[in-house]
């Protein structure tokens, strides 16, 4: 009863805004259904085909733990899966990003706990990788797919032209950015206007001065935990870098969809841009130029001296994560375990992930590693991702979903100087 | 003969909008059960959410702004659309071209050519070009304004064009021997005959631009928030990004109690629900 009356309601409720917005999206809502078949929901583009075809392999090897497939557009994909989830709907597989949406669903007793479960994954998978996918110390999430992580590339032609060397420092970069700017380039690409990669720069930053807990507090919901003076730091040398040519003029103007932050990184227009480890495949299919000139390079994001940081720590995407819906039948559930505990990362997949330029995260490929076209950046990011004593997710995910759009709303204000760093913390603890 | 179209009605439109009306009393993060809250949502929304006034004021703003600038130029254009020139068919077409494109395409064509990088403003010499066109909160809205007016435009003028060409010819040809010129022709022939396509089509515009979104939200992704945030766009980020669906329906009602005051009052105002043929002869 309780489930029809949440379905009727999220229905209700989700087609009625939409009609109002006029917005539609297409696609059929068809959650668990009734049949015993398992079935998940994918995003579409990106490296998902290879997900797809996993799945492919594993329905013709397993006829009767068939699981069905279905792609969803990105965009559309978080407000589906909440609505499904909350509706008791989901499907079997739910895919999140870990964070916020996973301790809700956790919470809401909408997952099951996957501890045992797993088969050798958590020993093949990196620590601070699988650390994510965990509640409470019971596992709830396994990744599934490749991790992502924020690093620094850079024009190497513009460094040479300007007689820069790749800074490892923070007191480096000042140097360079003096140096940059007396050279009439920019030392720093950023697409400000999408707001999101500019969370990347807040949250190197603030880890780099004082390390994984800063952020950590914010996420337990400790008292005034933005008020904290990392984060003042981080948000002060952005507005620093935004006034004083640290970042490209018109940063708030760039915008990450059409990729204009890494065009402005391979014409030469500035020096580095700090962005996700997926860029490394647009430059290559966008820019093949650029890509091939020898002048394309990737490193890591600077130390900071005298910080209280790792100077491991990355940020980014741990990866994609999946867990098995609760709603499910037990049946269903057995499938998804079964898939989970006896096909992920199978070598096939594996193959075809590293054929595509994604990095799985798993400590026993370096061979595999070593045989691919693009065996430099899949080394950089593997060795980074292993080294790495904390793999902070994206703040944006980590935080509920409700602290999400004023953080970046917020974050947009810090950009265009028309909030202080102060104000910025005081509005984020107000929440 | 009317049940299809009161059925039709009752599902797509009163239905939801009862369901909204019921969940701006509920407590809703669309996860877990909806929660009663009694009047909760209105308040905090009305009196504790600053931004909704803040959101409510760039709506204004935007109707306005739309109202002025589209509703001028789609009288002109259907006019000279409705007139008998040489190349006129073929200016028709161009004109009517933005008609044909999808919001998301004229969206992602629109921010290439703001791009101070590689838009516009690196193609043409002109030193005002360069600017944040679409990050600047003075100018954004100004932006916007053009921009979704660029894209209705085109509709407006092909009903004013359909008005036009309704006008009987003898009422021209009687004026011209009364020594009527164009102008004069115009202000009181063509501007009184066409009262009614001015209605429809003013109804459609402001109550049009009080419920957009999609451009909009292509263009910018509704930042800066004070710049460009209308409320069906504080609506939609309430909803569906902060999963806050009672204040987003709260905002959802009050957007609805204002489409229906407005298209009720221009009815009213324009004494159109005693609507009648003033066609000549008719």
């Amino acid at each position: 009863m309780r489930k029809a009356t949440r379905m009727a309601a999220a229905g209700l409720g989700v087609t009625s805004l939409m009609a109002i917005s006029a917005c539609g999206g297409g696609g059929d809502n068809g959650g668990g259904g009734g049949d015993a078949d398992a079935n998940a929901w994918i995003l579409t583009g990106g490296g998902w085909p290879a997900i797809e075809e996993d799945f492919n392999r594993w329905n013709e090897s397993n006829e009767d733990a068939q699981i069905d497939v279905e792609g969803i557009e990105n965009d559309s994909y978080k407000g589906q899966i909440r609505t499904a989830v909350g509706s008791g709907e989901a499907p079997t597989l739910i895919m999140s990003w870990t964070g916020g949406a996973l301790l809700e669903y956790a919470e809401q007793d909408a997952i099951v706990d996957l501890t045992g479960e797993t088969g050798d994954l958590e020993e093949r998978v990196f620590d601070s990788v699988w650390q994510n996918g965990q509640v409470d110390g019971s596992t709830y999430a396994v990744p599934m797919n490749d991790v992502q992580p924020v690093v620094m590339y850079y024009n190497q032609e513009v460094f040479d032209e300007a007689g820069v060397e790749i800074p490892e420092t923070w007191e480096d970069v000042e140097a360079a950015i003096d140096t940059f700017n007396e050279n009439d380039v920019a030392p720093f690409s950023l697409a400000g206007g999408s707001v999101w990669p500019a969370l990347m720069w807040l949250q190197y930053l603030t880890d780099r001065h004082g390390g994984e807990e800063v952020f950590q507090a914010v996420v337990e919901g400790e008292e005034d935990a933005w008020d904290n003076e990392s984060i003042l730091f981080a948000l002060e040398t952005m507005q620093d870098l935004g006034e004083n040519g640290g970042f490209i003029d018109s940063y708030n103007s760039v915008t990450a969809d059409q990729n204009e932050d890494a065009q402005l990184l391979a014409d030469g227009q500035a020096a580095m841009l700090l962005q996700g480890s997926w860029v490394y495949a647009t430059i290559n299919n966008d820019f093949p130029e650029f890509a091939d000139s020898g002048n394309f390079g990737f490193t890591s994001f600077p130390t900071l001296e005298d910080g209280a940081g790792d100077p491991s720590n990355i940020v980014g995407n741990p990866a994609n994560f999946w867990s098995v819906s609760a709603d499910a039948s037990e049946e269903e559930q057995q499938i998804a375990t079964d898939y989970i505990s006896e096909n992920l990362y199978n070598e096939e997949t594996v193959t075809a992930m590293l054929e595509a330029g994604s990095l799985p995260p798993l400590n026993d490929i370096e061979e595999e590693i070593a045989a691919t076209e693009d065996a430099d950046f899949l080394e950089f990011s593997s060795q980074l991702v292993g080294d790495a004593n904390h793999f902070q997710l994206s703040w944006d995910q980590a935080v509920a979903p409700e602290v999400a759009q004023p953080l970046t709303d917020n974050l947009s204000g810090i950009l265009r100087g028309e909030m202080t760093p102060q104000e910025f913390v005081d509005a984020m603890n107000a929440l | 003969m009317a049940l299809p179209a009161v059925a039709f009605f009752g599902i797509f439109a009163l239905i939801p909008l009862i369901g909204v009306v019921v969940i701006s009393f509920m407590e809703w993060n669309v996860l877990g059960s909806p929660k009663w809250v009694g009047l909760t949502n209105w308040e905090a929304v009305l009196f504790d959410r600053p931004f909704t006034w803040t959101a409510l004021g760039l709506t204004v703003t935007f109707v306005i702004g739309s109202y002025l600038f589209q509703a001028p130029v789609a009288l002109l254009l259907g006019v000279f659309m409705a007139g008998q020139q040489r190349y006129r068919a073929l200016l028709a077409v161009l004109y009517f071209l933005p008609l044909l494109f999808s919001s998301v395409a004229v969206g992602l064509t629109f921010q290439s050519l703001f791009s101070p990088n590689y838009g516009l403003s690196a193609a043409l010499p002109f030193e005002w070009l360069p600017n944040d066109w679409l990050a600047n909160s003075d100018l954004v809205m100004w932006v916007m304004i053009f921009v979704v007016g660029w894209c209705f435009v085109p509709f407006h003028g092909l009903l004013y064009q359909a008005g036009v060409r309704q006008i009987p010819q003898s009422m021209y040809e009687a004026a011209t021997i009364d020594g009527a010129g164009r102008l004069r022709q115009f202000f009181s022939i063509t501007l009184p005959q066409l009262r009614y396509t001015i209605i429809t089509s003013s109804t459609l515009m402001l109550v049009g631009s009080l419920t957009y979104f999609d451009l909009i939200y292509v263009l910018t992704g509704g930042q800066p928030a004070d710049a460009v945030r209308i409320l069906p766009l504080d609506m939609y980020v309430t909803g569906f990004a902060s999963y806050n669906l009672g204040y987003a329906s709260v905002i959802a009602v009050i957007l609805v109690a204002i489409g229906l005051t407005l298209s009720l009052l221009l009815n009213v105002l324009s004494g159109s629900s005693k609507m009648d043929s003033d066609k000549a002869g008719a």
